[in-house]
């Protein structure tokens, strides 16, 4: 009894702040949602679903947020996998460590100072000006999907190399050794044991990264120079440029219920892909 | 496949070596090394505009961290252990903070606020002549919130490595509840606690899309970093981002070092 009180006195200070700062702001969004614009910006009250008729409004955002965020979240795993197949396999336990955290520590590095540095290197006198020399002259990549493209790999890269280093490193080298006993080649050991069983750290990579994605404004800003919108850049330009709160927050429920969506089915995936690495356990 | 780790390295390096050079370069091009020098930072350092902002961001990182290390342990040491509806409600509400983007946060505080100050100022105004507002406190709150979930996972997940018969032994022998928390579970946790203190402050400080929308009229030094990179790149703005990028590193070397040091007392 005096447990359940104590622990009720400790979770106290955290709920109320969840509620005020989390659980009130998200109930805010929703009701407003169903609001409309004041005359003067902001929110009038009111319950009409006109603003979720008016999403297609922003039907560009939302198509670049769901195309570029699956295709990078696709472009980082390609360009991780290799190097996380590496570190967990092929380097001497006297380097890992160091070069694992080598990947980490550009990510905790403000990711606005990041994607700026993105400005040099793809802007007139960066590698626009290499590719100038080998006669390509005039490729544009600074304010192009590419150049966006680029900063949400170079962002996200670190989150997607970690859980499947993880996935990798847990690995039981024994089971190679008995598929190389058995006389199955290097490739389809690698296709039929590490690539099934490091799935649970490419499916939480990929999550990761595509759930930051989702909500992505910095690097569509800088690099995409207002051409390459994503929802994230709507919603700041709704609620911050056209004051339009109703519109907005209907925009912004529309993005989480798209997460929650892919995050369930994500879910799914990993609880399958789970019950199929006990498969291979029994094995 | 080691040619392919150098190449992969080399395009994490790159863009962060090419800012440090940049920042030294003596010349007004920001794009472009010309001569050795420390001008900018010295420019930077003596910058009014930087400096407040700095000084905005270090007190809004180190107030909140505060707030979210003492409310995110306390909520992690009685949710350790711990069974039933209370704990199913608390564990989806950690979920949604980290899992929902930090650009719906950052919107749903700034209106839910907003509005809230709407309703609450002219009563609040006329009995004490003073309103609330977006500012330093908006921030605290938000960056708090978002950081107290990271501390709650940390240190429960450091919990739960504890060995219980520590515990009920500190019990056996005559401790206190309190006494046994004091000089047992506390030294224990506390590594974790200080990294979870560390990331929750580093998160602050670099954190600008929830405090674009909810710092009202301060400026903090991410804020003041993206308005000026809108007006064009500056050797001076190449100086704070290395220093930025300096200073939050050397945050996370020791956050990590600590929770190394945590997890090697976990093996013990």
């Amino acid at each position: 009894m005096t447990q359940t009180r104590a622990r009720a006195l400790l979770l106290t200070p955290a709920g109320l702040w969840y509620a005020a700062l989390l659980l009130l702001p998200l109930a805010v969004v929703l009701i407003f949602s169903f609001g409309e614009r004041s005359a003067i910006g902001g929110y009038a009250p009111g319950f009409t679903l006109e603003q979720y008729a008016n999403l297609p409004a922003r039907f560009a955002a939302f198509r670049n947020t769901l195309t570029l965020a699956p295709v990078g979240t696709l472009a980082s795993l390609l360009i991780a996998y290799p190097l996380a197949y590496f570190l967990a396999v092929k380097v001497s336990p006297k380097w890992k460590t160091m070069l694992l955290v080598l990947v980490i520590v550009p990510f905790w590095t403000s990711i606005l100072i990041r994607s700026y540095a993105w400005i040099f290197l793809l802007g007139g006198k960066g590698i626009p000006a290499l590719l100038d020399v080998i006669g390509l002259a005039d490729v544009r990549l600074l304010n192009t999907p590419f150049a966006v493209l680029v900063g949400i790999v170079y962002g996200y890269l670190p989150l997607m190399v970690f859980p499947i280093y993880v996935a990798l490193e847990k690995l039981d080298k024994r089971l190679l050794e008995a598929a190389a006993d058995l006389g199955t080649p290097p490739w389809r050991a690698f296709l039929q044991i590490t690539l099934p069983l490091s799935m649970p750290g490419v499916l939480t990579g990929s999550m990761l990264v595509f759930i930051l994605l989702m909500g992505e404004f910095l690097i569509p800003a800088i690099l995409g120079g207002g051409k390459v919108f994503f929802v994230g850049n709507a919603l700041v330009d709704l609620f911050l440029q056209s004051r339009n709160w109703a519109f907005g927050s209907a925009v912004a429920v529309a993005l989480v219920v798209i997460m929650l969506i892919t995050v369930g089915i994500y879910t799914r995936l990993v609880k399958r892909f789970g019950a199929s690495r006990d498969d291979v356990g029994l094995m | 496949m080691r040619l392919y780790a150098l190449a992969v390295y080399a395009f994490l390096y790159l863009p962060i070596a090419i800012i440090a050079l940049f920042s030294f370069s003596a010349g007004r091009s920001a794009s472009q090394m010309q001569g050795f020098s420390l001008q900018w930072y010295g420019r930077a350092l003596n910058n009014p505009f930087v400096m407040e902002a700095l000084w905005t961001s270090v007190r809004v990182a180190f107030l909140s961290a505060v707030l979210a290390t003492i409310v995110g342990t306390m909520a992690a040491l009685a949710l350790t252990g711990m069974r039933g509806r209370m704990r199913r409600v608390f564990d989806l509400l950690v979920q949604i903070a980290v899992m929902i983007p930090g650009i719906v946060i950052g919107i749903a505080t700034l209106i839910a606020l907003v509005s809230v100050f709407d309703l609450v100022n002219p009563w609040l105004e006329v009995a004490t002549g003073w309103k609330l507002q977006l500012g330093i406190g908006s921030l605290i709150g938000a960056h708090g919130l978002f950081t107290m979930s990271l501390v709650v996972l940390l240190v429960r997940g450091r919990m739960e490595t504890l060995d219980p018969a520590l515990i009920e032994a500190s019990g056996d022998l005559g401790a206190t509840p309190m006494g046994t928390f004091r000089q047992v579970t506390l030294p224990q946790i506390l590594p974790a606690i200080l990294a979870g203190f560390l990331l929750a402050f580093t998160f602050s400080f670099d954190d600008f899309i929830i405090a674009f929308f909810v710092a009202g009229a301060e400026t903090t030094l991410p804020i003041y970093v993206f308005s000026s990179i809108r007006r064009g790149v500056t050797p001076e703005i190449n100086a704070i981002g290395t220093m930025v990028m300096a200073a939050s590193l050397l945050m996370l070397i020791v956050a990590q070092l600590l929770l190394r040091r945590s997890q090697a007392q976990a093996r013990r």
